[in-house]
């Protein structure tokens, strides 16, 4: 398989997730400092490029560009997945 | 000064617009009242929720403008052509009227007034309204931090908060504030309009020795633009903080 | 449901016989993406059904190129409420490149350059049902909405046509893919408004 060149989207921040999972999570989680699953980058979860026109929430790394999280609002469930970040250092 | 949200998760509140001020022809300042409001940090935003009378909603982000007046707080709505809400927000929306609002969320592109390092700001059009938070909360904490504003504006009927801050930029000591004009310059202005580039942020802002805070706001390209103009003049990437707003459906 | 903002009416809500439930009607062509969009060139570009057997049938772009391609008129309806009616592509049907693949599989997995994935039973491939688009309303098919080629299944939600397609895993097993994996349904129909796992 070929790797292609990619062309960055109109990305935001990781900032935008912070109301979505401060619906789930006592704390604010954007805070974070999270450690990319994919190539070991560490940073603010803030810092994430996050895809929201699309029917979920994708956040990438800013660096591989690889999805660290991703997160889905049903009318009655969160659906949250975090296979890409090894830990969430989360201040307390 | 507010701190930030109390533990536990967030719900909905029911907010009521107090007061409304027009900002440009196509930005409005809403004052809301938010029973309960647990106070919070210049910076943060507030998830705002609409029903409509079939049930249909529509939720948008927006920054808060000011530092929390007990229970009201601040937002400007900058109006999105097409858009569904932003309109409505700026045309319709009348005194006394509820919305729903989840808030404050966002713990990272944040002022605190206990900071002592020098802060940038950088704002691209509406991006004003989160670093405008900033400078108000400089100025209502008796801060000495100093300060650089860099304001890109189209032409200068965008500017949002002009006369305040024309007034902060004179009295407010510490507190700089450039514009850079993307379309139309005022009479009598030195430089042509065009888009901010590495000469306007390195004269108009702090040399990376100084270590400053660095927040830049505004659209997707401009956030990018300016925050490689930072890490190439040599500041810490870790220290540039952004918020890039929309495409958000208006 | 919350409280009522006086006036508020969000964007016009339509519904006709064309419009499955909940979708609105759209006249422009919404860009959704869950990431960065891949560039990939045409001298490099393939297409690659794989069998359970692990058997590759393998079409470059000359390749495609080459086939009999399909003209379809079709209706499009994305998960995020919007509808596009009368739609026309060009592409070459599945039943095409399925015609010498020799399967006992039921699913397929659908896989895109820059790893997006999604899955459906096959025989939704099949039957005139689904093509492998290069062309949209008479032009090549824009980066931002899939090309150089993505798959175009309009009788299920929009999500199933993935942009940027690679190819095609054909398996014994309803592997789940982006989305589906995120809550979102395994089928997808959007006149039975199947949008999330349990619809």
């Amino acid at each position: 398989m070929i790797e292609p060149r990619m062309d960055l989207g109109p990305h935001l921040d990781g900032n935008v997730l912070a109301g979505p999972l401060r619906e789930i999570f006592a704390m604010d989680v954007t805070a974070a400092t999270s450690r990319c699953a994919s190539c070991g980058a560490v940073g603010a979860v803030a810092a994430l490029h996050v895809y929201a026109n699309a029917p979920g929430m994708v956040a990438r790394c800013p660096t591989c560009e690889e999805v660290v999280l991703r997160m889905v609002r049903t009318p009655d469930a969160a659906w949250l997945d975090m296979r890409g970040t090894v830990s969430l250092r989360i201040p307390m | 000064m507010a701190r930030a949200a109390v533990p536990g998760r967030l719900t909905w509140r029911v907010a009521k617009l107090a007061e409304a001020r027009t900002e440009t022809p196509t930005a409005r300042t809403l004052v809301l009242d938010v029973p309960g409001w647990p106070g919070h940090l210049a910076g943060q935003h507030v998830d705002v929720r609409l029903t409509a009378e079939d049930g249909y909603t529509a939720q948008r982000s927006y920054s808060i403008a000011a530092p929390a007046d007990g229970d009201r707080i601040e937002l400007t709505i900058q109006a999105v052509p097409e858009g569904e809400v932003s309109p409505y927000l700026i045309d319709v929306y009348g005194t006394g009227d509820p919305v729903e609002v989840r808030g404050p969320v966002g713990g990272w592109f944040v002022w605190r007034p206990t900071s002592m390092d020098p802060v940038l700001l950088v704002a691209g059009g509406s991006g004003i309204v989160p670093l405008m938070a900033m400078i108000r909360a400089r100025r209502a904490a008796g801060s000495r931090i100093p300060f650089r504003l860099i304001y890109s504006v189209r032409t200068p009927g965008d500017v949002y908060y002009a006369d305040e801050l024309r007034r902060r930029a004179r009295d407010d000591a510490g507190l700089d504030v450039t514009y850079a004009y993307t379309r139309e310059v005022p009479e009598g202005w030195p430089n042509p309009p065009h888009r901010i580039g590495v000469a306007d942020v390195n004269t108009n802002g702090w040399p990376p020795a100084l270590t400053p805070d660095c927040y830049v706001c505004g659209p997707t390209g401009f956030v990018e633009a300016v925050a490689d103009i930072l890490v190439a003049l040599g500041h810490d990437p870790r220290r540039v903080r952004t918020e890039r707003f929309g495409p958000t459906g208006g | 449901m919350g409280i009522v903002t006086p006036g508020f009416r969000g964007r016009p809500r339509s519904s006709g016989p064309d419009l499955p439930p909940g979708q609105y009607l759209t006249h422009d062509f919404p860009v959704l993406s869950a990431g960065p969009t891949p560039r990939v060139p045409m001298d490099r570009w393939e297409f690659v059904i794989t069998t359970e057997t692990s058997r590759a049938h393998r079409w470059t772009w000359a390749d495609m190129m080459a086939l009999p391609s399909e003209t379809p008129t079709v209706d499009i309806h994305c998960v995020t409420k919007w509808s596009k009616l009368g739609t026309t592509w060009q592409g070459v049907s599945l039943d095409t490149l399925m015609s010498d693949v020799d399967t006992a599989a039921d699913y397929a997995l659908v896989q895109s350059y820059g790893g997006y994935t999604t899955n459906l039973p096959l025989t939704d491939l099949l039957d005139g049902q689904a093509w492998l688009a290069y062309k949209f309303d008479g032009e090549d098919l824009h980066p931002e909405h899939g090309g150089p080629a993505r798959m175009l299944i309009p009788h299920l939600y929009f999500w199933k046509s993935a942009k940027w397609v690679r190819g095609i895993q054909l398996r014994f097993d309803n592997e789940p893919g982006f989305w589906e994996t995120a809550g979102y349904h395994d089928y997808g129909d959007p006149w039975r408004e199947q949008r999330y796992q349990g619809d």
